[in-house]
């Protein structure tokens, strides 16, 4: 048997992921086999082992995932109803969380044990980058907070500032610490870090501010790449046999088709239902009477119940002529039909990886299902999409901000643009004597 | 360390500059010690799986191609080794910077042009490293690959620049419009064209490499690509942004160097053991005083002080303006033990001299830095030069990498201090608005226009 487990981790062909989606069911058997090997230490809490010990180890195994894939969207509930700043704190830590398993990868797999600073470097370069971003952030949102405090200000003003320099400290304390016999080393971890920082934290963040556009922006594409996943592994399980990928032998097309369609119709159903609840719609403002977060507006033409005529072809099916609908439901199919057809390319990305440097899981810190990384992989992609889609097509710039912007310019500045304003706000008509009068 | 003595061409032993000889060396070139140092034995081969090939695995870089120019040889072939070394650095250091006056003369257009085409190269440069490093000739779509995410990030990066400074131009041609309007998502799309190409090219036996090339293409482009975009946006700020930065880093170089030869002794940094703490503090100096002596010198003319524009009706950049406070003369009163040395009571400065003080004082302090980082990055991965591109000094990464770090600088200096936001992208984002956000936002600039009094309120439509 030991000869057996040691050929299973030399393949790195076979089973080295622990992900759920497409598998054959032919190819659980030997991930039962493969799964002792990811437990150096075994997380599995000793209740459920006492309780599963009496099962066969595949359906142990099927049992263990399938209670803490319930435990994590359990959590994911209880998150989402404490509101927007837990939601905020607990992205914060799942990206120090998904950054100290990258690093920790990176350490290990060049043994860099006696490489000094190393560490301290990592960390205080994404301590600069998070004092970065959640300065910009800060600003934009916060932004009478932070002109009514003194300190606050300043550190507004000069924040970039402030921010190249904490950088540049760390640069310059790489350079001091070359060490003559470790020089590709030291580079080899420099970048890993930066690339490290650019994944996680960037995407971290366009995560945050997807959430301050409404709390419905960041459910439903978490929702539906969470779907995807689950989707995608009971398609496969039940009627996997084509293989999708080289790189991930478990994934199927019948499981990548399968969960594509039923994301796609989830992703309608949820969005419809939260779509009511302007707790969910609303961007997250941050009242300063209150010193809290709020959610409360009138909700834009994208949350309110419109009728939309049915193509002929469908009318026949359904009976219906025209149907209700969210008009965000219909941005919820393209964000939906990303997380099924691009988010994987995520997860194969972060398999590719593991199996570069011979890991069979990011970490070990769920049971059953490796790390914080191995479960976020497909989210960050999908982070980045929902942000760029919001940019394009929903919203346009800040108002806030940009009369923000504006008052900081100079006055011959401030005509110009004033002026121009006018003349194309007048094109359009829209401008009336009475309102010159005001 | 074998690639030392096969590299072709360069007379002398390393007397060609290894890495960069160009400032503080020592007195009378310790160049043993130079090469010297190099022969560690490289325990980085041992670490990790990938590296656990031994020392001879490294690709010997091949001889280098000898680009300096016959004729110069057959002028200065009389001449030691020593010197003629000298002579080529020398006569080339020229060259470029008669070069690079030829450009200013030429316009902002020229200089935009000048550096994108040093962008490409640089980033051609280290991925030709990188390439050459890992043996990848057989990695399948590696360098197309590379070259693509190169163009989708200046893509994105043009984009936005383009999209600040050409309002006009751009609100009249419809395709652009649109274009402008979906400028992020068509970026995203083309990079995730490209990621998606990554990943389905990732072949079996060769993870590992694939996923560092990926990263090694990634870094370079966050380093050179958009760098070379703050480069831009400074130039953009006025020519003098463009210049003064650039030329303090040079004048440090050359001083420093300077210094170094004639007074050297102290060794700075074990990284670049030709460096001295004399030619790092003369250098500093002299940058200071050299910073202080451009900027009043080019603070004169509208042509180097003036925003760049683009003027629509003219199709093309032209600067004319009134030149803002910063440029203008003032009077300071001296401190006073500057008053008794100069025996004057005020001095006329212009308040950019103030900031140029910062500026070289960047130039001179960690500037050098990133020369100390290229200095490592070659011999983790022992390499001379970054290429061979210009004779006697080796690659453009090999002139430009204390460049680097004083274009976010100088950028994050004048986004800090000196101007706010940029007014064509406020207005530009005032356009995209929704009419009944614009309305809003037209009444309550023009309350804000009528309280500073810059508005009368008698204006009718």
């Amino acid at each position: 048997a030991h000869q057996k487990l040691w050929k299973v981790q030399r393949d790195s062909e076979s089973e080295t992921e622990a992900k759920v989606d497409g598998e054959t069911a032919s190819d659980s058997e030997s991930r039962a086999e493969a799964a002792p090997l990811s437990a150096s230490t075994d997380d599995t809490p000793e209740v459920l082992n006492r309780a599963l010990s009496n099962l066969s180890s595949r359906w142990k195994n099927w049992w263990v995932r399938g209670i803490l894939t319930l435990a994590m969207i359990a959590f994911f509930f209880i998150i989402i109803y404490l509101g927007p700043m837990v939601l905020m704190i607990i992205v914060m830590c799942v990206q120090i969380k998904c950054f100290h398993e990258i690093i920790t990868i990176g350490y290990n797999v060049y043994h860099s044990y006696d490489l000094p600073w190393f560490r301290t470097l990592s960390w205080y370069f994404l301590l600069c980058v998070n004092y970065f971003f959640y300065g910009e952030t800060v600003t934009d949102y916060f932004f009478t907070l932070v002109q009514r405090e003194e300190p606050l200000r300043i550190l507004s003003k000069y924040h970039r500032f402030i921010s190249f320099t904490l950088y540049l400290i760390g640069f310059c304390m790489f350079v001091l610490s070359l060490v003559k016999k470790h020089y590709r080393l030291q580079f080899y971890m420099f970048g890993w870090t930066h690339v490290t920082l650019l994944i996680v934290v960037t995407q971290s963040h366009l995560v945050i501010h997807n959430l301050f556009e409404g709390m419905i922006w960041f459910i439903v594409p978490i929702s539906c790449v969470i779907c995807n996943d689950i989707m995608a592994y009971m398609f496969g399980f039940f009627f996997g046999r084509t293989p999708l990928i080289k790189l991930s032998p478990k994934k199927t097309w019948e499981g990548f088709i399968g969960g594509f369609f039923a994301t796609v119709v989830f992703g309608l159903l949820l969005s419809y239902v939260m779509s009511g609840y302007r707790c969910f719609v609303c961007p997250v403002e941050y009242n300063n009477d209150t010193n809290s977060f709020t959610v409360d507006c009138e909700p834009s033409d994208l949350f309110r119940l419109q009728e939309y005529n049915i193509p002929e072809v469908i009318q026949s099916v359904i009976g219906l002529t025209t149907v209700w609908m969210y008009p965000f439901q219909i941005h919820s199919i393209a964000l939906s039909t990303f997380a099924s057809l691009i988010g994987p390319f995520g997860g194969f990305f972060a398999s590719g990886f593991k199996r570069a440097f011979k890991i069979k899981d990011f970490a070990n810190t769920i049971p059953g299902h490796g790390g914080i990384m191995d479960r976020f992989d497909c989210q960050y992609l999908m982070a980045t999409f929902v942000n760029v889609y919001i940019a394009s097509f929903i919203r346009g710039p800040n108002p806030s901000k940009l009369i923000q912007q504006f008052l900081t310019l100079r006055p011959d500045q401030q005509l110009h643009i004033f002026n121009t304003l006018r003349s194309h706000l007048a094109d359009k008509g829209m401008l009336t004597v009475a309102t010159e009068d005001e | 360390m074998l690639e030392l003595r096969h590299r072709g061409g360069c007379p002398g032993p390393g007397a060609a500059g290894a890495p960069p000889p160009r400032e503080g060396e020592a007195a009378g070139g310790d160049h043993e010690t130079e090469s010297t140092s190099d022969k560690e034995t490289d325990i980085d081969d041992r670490y990790g799986d990938l590296d656990s090939r031994p020392d001879s695995d490294i690709p010997e870089i091949p001889p280098s191609s000898d680009r300096t120019p016959e004729i110069l040889k057959k002028a200065l072939s009389g001449l030691s080794s020593r010197w003629k070394n000298w002579w080529i650095r020398g006569i080339l250091t020229l060259t470029m910077i008669s070069l690079f006056f030829l450009i200013i003369y030429m316009g902002s257009f020229m200089l935009m042009l000048l550096v994108l085409g040093i962008q490409v190269k640089c980033f051609h440069e280290i991925i030709t490293i990188g390439y050459r490093v890992y043996r990848s000739y057989d990695l399948p779509w590696f360098r197309t690959l590379s070259w693509y995410f190169l163009l989708c990030v200046n893509y994105f990066f043009y984009g936005e620049t383009v999209a600040d400074y050409f309002a006009t131009f751009v609100q009249r041609e419809e395709q652009l419009q649109f274009l402008i309007r979906y400028h992020r998502f068509i970026s995203f799309a083309l990079y995730l064209a490209g990621f998606c190409m990554f990943v389905l090219s990732l072949v079996k036996k060769h993870y590992r490499l694939q996923f560092y090339m990926f990263a090694w293409t990634h870094v370079t482009l966050l380093i050179t690509v958009t760098q070379s975009h703050l480069v831009i946006q400074n130039l953009f700020e006025g020519m003098i942004w463009f210049l003064v930065p650039i030329s303090s880093v040079i004048c440090n170089d050359i001083t420093a160097y300077l210094f170094g030869f004639f007074f050297g002794r102290t060794p700075l940094i074990k990284l670049s053991p030709k460096k001295t703490w004399e030619g790092f503090i003369g250098g500093f100096f002299s940058t200071v005083v050299f910073g202080f002596v451009a900027a009043y010198m080019l603070s004169k003319y509208q042509y180097f002080v003036c925003p760049v524009e683009y003027r629509s009706d003219v199709n093309s950049f032209v600067t004319e303006c009134e030149p803002s406070e910063l440029f203008q003369l003032q009077s300071y009163s001296l401190p006073p033990f500057l008053k008794a040395v100069l025996r004057r009571e005020t001095v006329s400065l212009y308040p950019f001299q103030i900031h140029s003080i910062a500026l070289s004082t960047f130039a001179s302090l960690i500037g050098p830095f990133g020369g100390f980082f290229a200095s490592g990055f070659k011999r983790a991965f022992k390499i001379k030069d970054f290429a061979n591109t210009i004779p006697g000094h080796g690659g453009i990464m090999d002139r430009f990498d204390c460049q680097y770090l004083m274009a976010t600088f100088v950028h994050v200096y004048i986004t800090s201090f000196i101007r706010g936001p940029n007014p064509s992208k406020v207005l530009q984002q005032l356009l995209v608005l929704q009419p009944e956000q614009q309305l809003n936002i037209y009444k309550t600039l023009k309350t804000h226009l009528i309280e500073k009094g810059i508005l009368q309120p008698t204006l009718k439509v």
